[in-house]
């Protein structure tokens, strides 16, 4: 009982439609409750656990055919698991690509907010891997679905409070907690807290979608969303002291890329669109080289 | 069983309901705004966009409900064989389906629970007119504000107070929808 | 000067044709059929069955090809596909009390209507390794037995024979099991919701991972949610798969399956409302799945604690939050082995941290310095 199984042997986008209604009736209820995790049915897709499989099915019920997909890992277009579920897409969907920010339509990402804003009729998808932000408090979920609630968030700014005692400040660097429209707490995916800042009042739809752990949250667009912190301890967004040795961005988060044994070491832009972009507008870094040098 | 029963249906389901789908997100994303819909010819009284919107997220697993006019032999048969999903009371609708003053009092449906939020029905409110005159919206997805002709504000505003739990509406006219979830605050001007 | 790593699609490609040839392996060595692996590697195609949540041995035997015989690996492979199928039907339970039996024992009774059969099994071999296995001849093997000694030989449908806990009941001496029509709930159509019934709870452990399940049950043995199992019976063989057929108006029957069924007896001491009496654990598993079967039951019967008015010790395997959102070897090792993905972007977040935090310390421990 053999069979043969191509591309074109699959539904558009994969998913069949009795799941893709299912997640969609998911998505949109996680938009009339802006930051509240709602459980879907995650179904095994053919990639693992813990690689995306969340936001592949997330873009899966979200995609046209007339999209422009833009899939990101670590903020660039050419990482190896970017690539895969690009392609992925390009095959069972048979949608255009591009690494471009502003052409894209739909852009699937892993732990970065692109630099370029976003605007409106662009959807956000993030991948999540532990959508619950209480979850490395409480281990339970039958105790932090009682948290949410209840609205019982004291646990967290204990937590917050500690690291102040501790370490004199806030000592989260990523996947940063958020309150959004004044009542659920929110895990917005392990970006850096650098790009909290972009996550509210963004004219882009944000959707997030957690495989293994089966849920879906969203940030309709010009959502409230307040990174958690305290009068006298206010939330900073950071990044490391430099420009990018690239494109000389100074505004933008960047990756440290070891260059020899001997302490040499060099930034630059994760977000690899905008560096580029950057790049061709002739912008250059410490370390960059004129476009026309540059190009291969 | 009548010629028209099996017919009206998406004829490219997985392409049409991927575009029906996209203008049901941005208008549930984007309260007030309204979107055109295609691809579904439902048997009378209902509206191109309400016979889009259930075949885009209705299916056998979601108990729906027809209020007043809609529930008719031509539309229940249309509906059992494109859809399949069992027609029961507004107290266990996932989804419900008629005109305003059918659906009244609206207070009958599932509005969630408070650990469960997500388990509220969705009412598909079919409309003689739909523009963006009328009560101001404002809220999540609405930058400043928006208009929407609602069919009254009253049940909105009482909806609004039960946030984070309360129903979600899609508003249907022709081939255009509207959305207005539970989280849109509501005000008569 | 610096040139950003690119090319991640040319290396995937890469890795994917050295993965073949790999799996391929020495080209002078005969190719591994399907039906090879189907007849002569049975438990691991089980194994992969039972996990994967799909009867079919050729499918399984073919995952266990393309995962280089990684069971884990082949479990991902049938999941995945499985996915993707339609629903047509939902079949009517098996009836166990029918199946045509290759093996079953009771440890809790020296003999019993319906016999004690040994089977095929492991047990009371010597786990000495079998050289002439090695050798390209066969081990000599005994002609077609039959395969049970209870049944009547020509018999087309296999006798009925009652399980061990049927005697119990008889006698009050076992709690009651009523059947029920429920539907049960589907985990992989439905999100995980607790706290689960026992027909959801039983549905994970079934297919979850036996590595897991496995050590879950040995520590309640071990005292961590003791809960004293005899195996009251363990049965292996064939069931008819019946499916209703609405415009027939009968079931009609589609295949057979082949189930491991364990039935332990367990301890119980009565309680102010029912007078003493044995409690029951179960497990059932695709294809012959011994160890899973049993490890399930005591798992089953751990995870019991509440209706039976036990005391929460807080042993992991009366824990159903724990058992449940761990025991799924495909969840498990997806989220594992992710953390290969690149996560530079956060250790950055974490290094700059990092640095903020020992550059203050330093400037903190020279003020003080300075002001002494």
């Amino acid at each position: 009982m053999t069979m043969s199984h191509d591309a074109q042997a699959y539904n558009f986008a994969y998913l069949d439609e009795q799941t893709k209604r299912m997640i969609r009736r998911a998505i949109l209820k996680s938009l009339a409750v802006p930051g509240y995790q709602v459980p879907f049915a995650s179904r095994e897709m053919p990639m693992p656990y813990g690689w995306g499989t969340g936001g592949v099915q997330v873009t899966a019920a979200c995609l046209v055919p007339e999209d422009r997909l833009k899939v990101i890992d670590q903020g660039a277009d050419d990482t190896t698991n970017a690539v895969s579920i690009r392609k992925f897409f390009a095959r069972t969907a048979q949608v255009a690509t591009t690494e471009r920010t502003q052409e894209a339509t739909l852009i699937q990402t892993r732990h970065r907010i692109p630099e370029t804003p976003l605007t409106e009729g662009q959807i956000l998808v993030y991948q999540v891997p532990i959508p619950e932000p209480l979850r490395f408090l409480e281990p339970r979920e039958t105790e932090t679905r009682k948290m949410h609630e209840l609205e019982e968030y004291g646990l967290m700014h204990v937590k917050l409070y500690e690291d102040i005692a501790r370490h004199g400040q806030i000592a989260t660097s990523y996947a940063y907690p958020v309150k959004v429209e004044g009542r659920y707490v929110m895990d917005p995916s392990p970006i850096p807290k650098f790009d909290n800042p972009k996550l509210g009042q963004s004219p882009a739809i944000q959707l997030f979608g957690a495989g293994r752990e089966q849920r879906i949250y969203a940030l309709p667009p010009f959502t409230d969303v307040v990174s958690l912190d305290f009068d006298d301890y206010p939330f900073a967004s950071s990044k490391a002291p430099h420009d990018c040795d690239l494109c000389g961005a100074r505004q933008s988060y960047l990756d440290e890329v070891i260059t020899d044994d001997r302490g040499g070491r060099m930034f630059v832009c994760s977000d690899t669109d905008f560096c580029a972009s950057r790049q061709a507008q002739g912008k250059v870094g410490r370390l960059g080289v004129g476009q026309a040098e540059g190009a291969k | 069983m009548s010629a028209h029963t099996l017919s009206g249906g998406f004829a490219d389901a997985p392409i049409q309901s991927a575009r029906a789908f996209r203008a049901l997100l941005e208008a549930m994303a984007r309260p007030g705004t309204i979107h055109a819909v295609t691809g579904a010819q439902p048997p009378a009284p209902l509206s191109v966009a309400a016979g889009v919107a259930l075949l885009t997220l209705c299916d056998g697993t979601t108990p729906l409900h027809l209020a007043g006019t809609s529930d008719r032999p031509e539309v229940r048969d249309w509906l059992a064989f494109h859809i399949g999903a069992p027609l029961v009371g507004p107290q266990e609708a996932a989804l419900a389906l008629g005109r305003w003053e059918d659906l009244a009092p609206v207070n009958r449906f599932r509005i969630g629970l408070p650990d469960y939020p997500d388990r509220s029905a969705t009412l598909i409110v079919e409309m003689d007119r739909l523009t963006n005159h009328g009560p101001a919206l404002t809220g999540p997805g609405i930058e400043t504000a928006t208009w929407l002709n609602l069919p009254e504000t009253a049940a909105f505003q009482a909806n609004r107070a039960l946030f984070p739990l309360g129903f979600d509406t899609i508003f249907t006219c022709g081939d255009r929808i509207a959305a207005l979830p539970r989280s849109t605050r509501v005000e008569a001007v | 000067m610096y040139v950003a790593v690119k090319g991640g699609e040319r290396a995937i490609e890469n890795a994917h044709q050295w993965l073949a040839e790999e799996r391929r392996g020495d080209l002078s060595i005969p190719e591994l059929t399907i039906p090879q692996i189907r007849e002569q590697m049975k438990l691991a195609v089980n194994r992969v069955m039972a996990e994967g949540s799909l009867y079919d041995p050729d499918l399984a035997a073919l995952a266990i090809k393309q995962a280089r015989g990684d069971l884990i690996e082949a479990v991902f492979l049938i999941r995945a596909y499985r996915t993707t199928l339609p629903r047509f039907a939902l079949s009517n339970p098996v009836d166990t009390g029918a199946m045509a039996m290759d093996r079953r024992i009771s440890a809790t009774f020296k003999d019993l209507p319906g016999g004690q059969v040994l089977g095929p099994t492991f047990d009371y071999t010597h786990r000495l390794l079998d050289f002439a296995l090695m050798a390209e001849g066969e081990a000599p093997f005994a002609a077609a037995l039959p395969s049970t000694q209870a049944g009547a030989e020509g018999d087309d449908a296999p006798p009925h024979v009652p399980h061990v806990t049927t005697f119990l009941d008889r006698d009050g001496l076992i709690e009651t099991d009523p059947a029920t029509d429920t539907t049960p709930p589907d985990l992989t159509r439905e999100p995980l919701e607790l706290p689960a019934d026992r027909a959801l709870r039983l549905q994970g452990i079934t297919r979850g991972d036996e590595g897991f399940i496995l050590s879950l049950a040995y520590s309640t043995q071990r005292g961590y949610g003791r809960t004293h199992a005899f195996v009251g019976e363990l049965r292996i063989g064939r069931v008819a798969v019946e499916v209703d057929i609405p415009e027939l108006g009968f079931a009609v029957e589609v295949g057979e399956v082949e189930l491991t069924e364990c039935e332990t007896v367990n301890q119980f001491k009565g309680s102010k409302t029912e007078p003493p009496q044995f409690t029951r654990g179960y497990g059932l598993v695709f294809g012959q799945s011994e160890r899973k079967s049993i490890a399930m039951s005591l798992v089953d019967r751990s995870l019991r604690w509440q209706e039976l008015g036990e005391d929460f010790t807080g042993a992991p395997a009366q824990d159903e939050e724990f058992v449940l959102y761990h025991c799924d070897n495909i969840q498990a090792t997806g989220f594992l082995e992710h953390i290969k993905l690149p996560h530079y972007v956060d250790f950055q977040a974490e290094l700059e941290l990092v640095r903020r935090l020992r550059a203050e310390a330093q400037a903190q421990a020279q003020q003080q310095e300075a002001a002494e």
